[in-house]
């Protein structure tokens, strides 16, 4: 391996960390990865090496496991992950015509990272917020309701070196490597950043809301009608 | 927690619609609605008073009396779940809770583990408490890193409250949560691929028998449950069975997420009793998007088999949908509308399945693969009408042979498809192509053929390295 003093120690104690959590120590494997990637940028050699000597597997072990997960990257990855759902639903609605856009605005395919190291892009399967169709992920964070036009956006800002805010979640879109320390199950005190729920979200409160509302101006629209 | 209604559940089926029941989502438009703080304010953590106060065995007959189903899709009885560990043999047994929402379509555990975190949390310690577990896990999907803060709050916050930890609120009853993210598999939804995920391994399937009760996480007594399922148990607790069963249908009790996407007027999360129709959900959705019909739609997810208008006036419970011919599944309804190509939708989640077969069965792997080439072909206008059989013939070799019900799943849209709408199958064929306009689908305007042109001339990556 060649990790630094430093590194290696932080390494270390943050996977101690992770290892505590479990009953059994292999479990800490997934999250294990995740902190590789937010030292490296991607699941690399010394990574493997390192979760190998940390829980008693070999390397060619904890490399089955990384490549069984398309979030652990075998190459460096982009400083932001762009997705662009194009699984059935999204794609009808307009995921198919915002991925051909993007990509060729950006000027790479499927699991292809910009010259610059800014941007991976790819084809995203299903991300559980159809209701906001079509949609896009950038490092893990939701952009609802998304247009050829607003994507590029996005893009175009993150690679000018803006701050972005997702339509739901923290008040801006972290790096890949800080969002892999989160999901290495380190807290980043962005839990309480919020963007509101979306329409979508309250839609049906909102609608119960309004039959019942709607329910109680009928009766007294039904006694102001005897008076 | 707080908003009761008054009548839920009358008369499913017949006009006018039920009333919506936000009983989940009742909080989600709360200020700060994700922090403990307004999660208590709104009644949440009285039902885990109560259930400390009773016995275990009396909570997992107050859940099997209250009718609840697995929300995950199985709709199997979560209460005989719980009451199939074997008896304490002194070793630890776990819940593992799975938060590995990723079905096409299903967007209902997301928005509530979003906005109100502390829901899961409470009905997972109730759920510890009743089945005696001393160690859970909540294993979410890795793609959603927002909701994962969110939850590793709520978890923290419930540790400082003394919700969690040594001897709970003097009960002698002690609980750590993990709460843990995936990597991308959509295969870890079902639940022995998720174990063997979160034991640190490639999430495939393991053949059952033994079934997690028995030899579940670390071969020991293991019950796995939705997030939508354990986060029903406060409710069910804090009001009562009578509460619960007063909602639904005969055989499928109290109320669930509805989550309307696609060409909808206003797509959304509608928590509703089970039985209500999608006729009565479009209602309360304002219809399906203006100048448009309904064309098909999945009443459960991509996995399966979809209805279309026919079938408007369907009760959504678990027996009716399943008698229809499909399965109720996750209550992901989604819609599309006439401007829809059929053979692309199904050609698309087609791909899916072949993408997220997990390799472990020839039938899966290899079917799932022949599946795309065959509809690829066809969708691209280089079918023949015998490509049709042969589909249907290769969904027979895969539906019920493997280990796990992922392959099933990828059959579902084809089969039904071609019953439905095998005419238009039959015109990309005949036709030497897509007879639909993939704009007029899509919910921003743009014109289609500069940008094929344009693409077909340009030298763009994916060429290049063709």
């Amino acid at each position: 391996m060649t990790y630094d003093e430093t590194t290696l120690a932080q390494l270390t104690a943050d996977a101690a960390d992770i290892v505590g959590r479990y009953p059994v120590a292999r479990s800490a494997l997934l999250p294990m990865l995740h902190l590789v990637q937010s030292v490296d940028g991607y699941v690399s050699p010394d990574g493997i090496q390192f979760c190998a000597d940390t829980l008693g597997l070999t390397a060619a072990e904890v490399s089955a496991v990384a490549t069984f997960y398309t979030q652990y990257k075998r190459r460096p990855n982009g400083e932001y992950q762009v997705g662009v759902c194009t699984n059935t639903l999204c794609a009808v609605m307009g995921g198919d015509r915002i991925w051909e856009e993007l990509s060729e605005h950006v000027g790479v395919g499927h699991d292809e990272t910009t010259e610059d190291g800014s941007v991976t892009l790819e084809r995203l399967e299903c991300n559980a917020a159809c209701d906001y169709a079509p949609v896009m992920m950038v490092n893990w964070e939701f952009f609802d309701n998304q247009t050829p036009e607003s994507a590029k956006d996005v893009v175009d800002r993150l690679r000018a070196g803006e701050d972005v805010a997702p339509t739901r979640g923290p008040a801006k879109v972290c790096t890949f490597k800080e969002v892999s320390r989160v999901l290495a199950g380190f807290e980043d005190g962005r839990a309480d950043e919020d963007q509101g729920p979306g329409a979508p979200t309250l839609a049906g409160l909102e609608a119960a809301r309004a039959a019942t509302a709607a329910a109680a101006a009928a009766d007294s629209g039904r006694t102001e009608a005897q008076q | 927690m707080s908003d009761a209604p008054a009548t839920p559940g009358a008369g499913a089926g017949s006009a006018p619609a039920p009333d919506l029941v936000p009983v989940l989502s009742a909080t989600w438009a709360e200020e700060r609605s994700w922090s403990i703080d307004t999660y208590a304010d709104a009644g949440g953590y009285q039902a885990l008073t109560k259930a400390l106060g009773m016995a275990p065995g009396d909570l997992i007959q107050a859940v099997k009396d209250s009718g609840l189903r697995g929300r995950g899709g199985a709709g199997f009885p979560t209460g005989m779940k719980w009451g199939f560990l074997p008896p304490d043999d002194g070793g630890p047994r776990y819940l593992v809770v799975n938060a590995d929402e990723s079905e096409p379509g299903t967007c209902k555990d997301i928005p509530t583990m979003m906005s109100a975190p502390h829901a899961l949390v409470e009905g997972v310690i109730i759920t510890s408490f009743a089945i005696g577990c001393n160690h859970a896990f909540i294993y979410l999907r890795g793609e959603v890193v927002h909701v994962y803060r969110r939850l590793l709050q709520a978890v923290r916050e419930a540790y400082e409250a003394g919700h969690l930890g040594k001897d709970i609120h003097g009960s002698g009853f002690d609980l750590d949560v993990t709460v843990h993210a995936g990597a991308g598999a959509y295969i870890c939804g079902e639940e022995t691929a998720l174990l063997d995920s979160l034991e640190g391994r490639r999430g495939q399937p393991r053949l059952k028998p033994p079934f997690p009760a028995v030899a579940g996480l670390y071969a020991r007594p293991t019950v796995v449950n939705n997030v939508e399922s354990v986060a029903s148990v406060p409710a069910i607790v804090d009001k009562g069975v009578e509460w619960f069963t007063a909602m639904g249908t005969e055989r499928s009790k109290g109320m669930g997420l509805f989550s309307l996407s696609g060409h909808v007027a206003r797509p959304g999360q509608y928590e509703a009793p089970l039985g209500i129709t999608l006729r009565e959900l479009l209602e309360h959705a304002g219809g399906i998007r203006e100048g448009h019909e309904l064309k098909f739609w999945t009443p459960g997810g991509s996995s399966t088999p979809i209805f279309t208008a026919e079938h408007l006036d369907t009760p959504l419970d678990y027996e009716s949908v399943g008698a229809a011919g499909s399965m109720l599944g996750t209550r992901a309804l989604q819609l599309f509308d006439d401007t829809t190509c059929v053979v692309r939708a199904v050609t698309r989640w087609t791909e899916f399945y072949k993408h997220e077969s997990c390799g472990k069965c020839t039938p899966c792997r290899e079917g799932t693969f022949w599946l795309t080439q065959i509809l690829k072909r066809i969708e691209g206008g280089r079918g023949t009408q015998a490509d049709i059989q042969q589909l249907l013939d290769t969904c027979d070799s895969i539906a019920g042979r493997s280990f796990c019900a992922l392959g099933d799943g990828a059959t579902s849209s084809i089969i039904s498809s071609v019953k439905l709408f095998r005419e238009e199958y039959e015109a990309h064929v005949e036709q030497g192509g897509c007879p639909f306009d993939r704009a007029a689908s899509a919910l921003f305007d743009y014109d289609e053929a500069p940008a094929g042109a344009t693409r077909a001339d340009s030298d763009a990556p994916e060429e290049a390295h063709a």
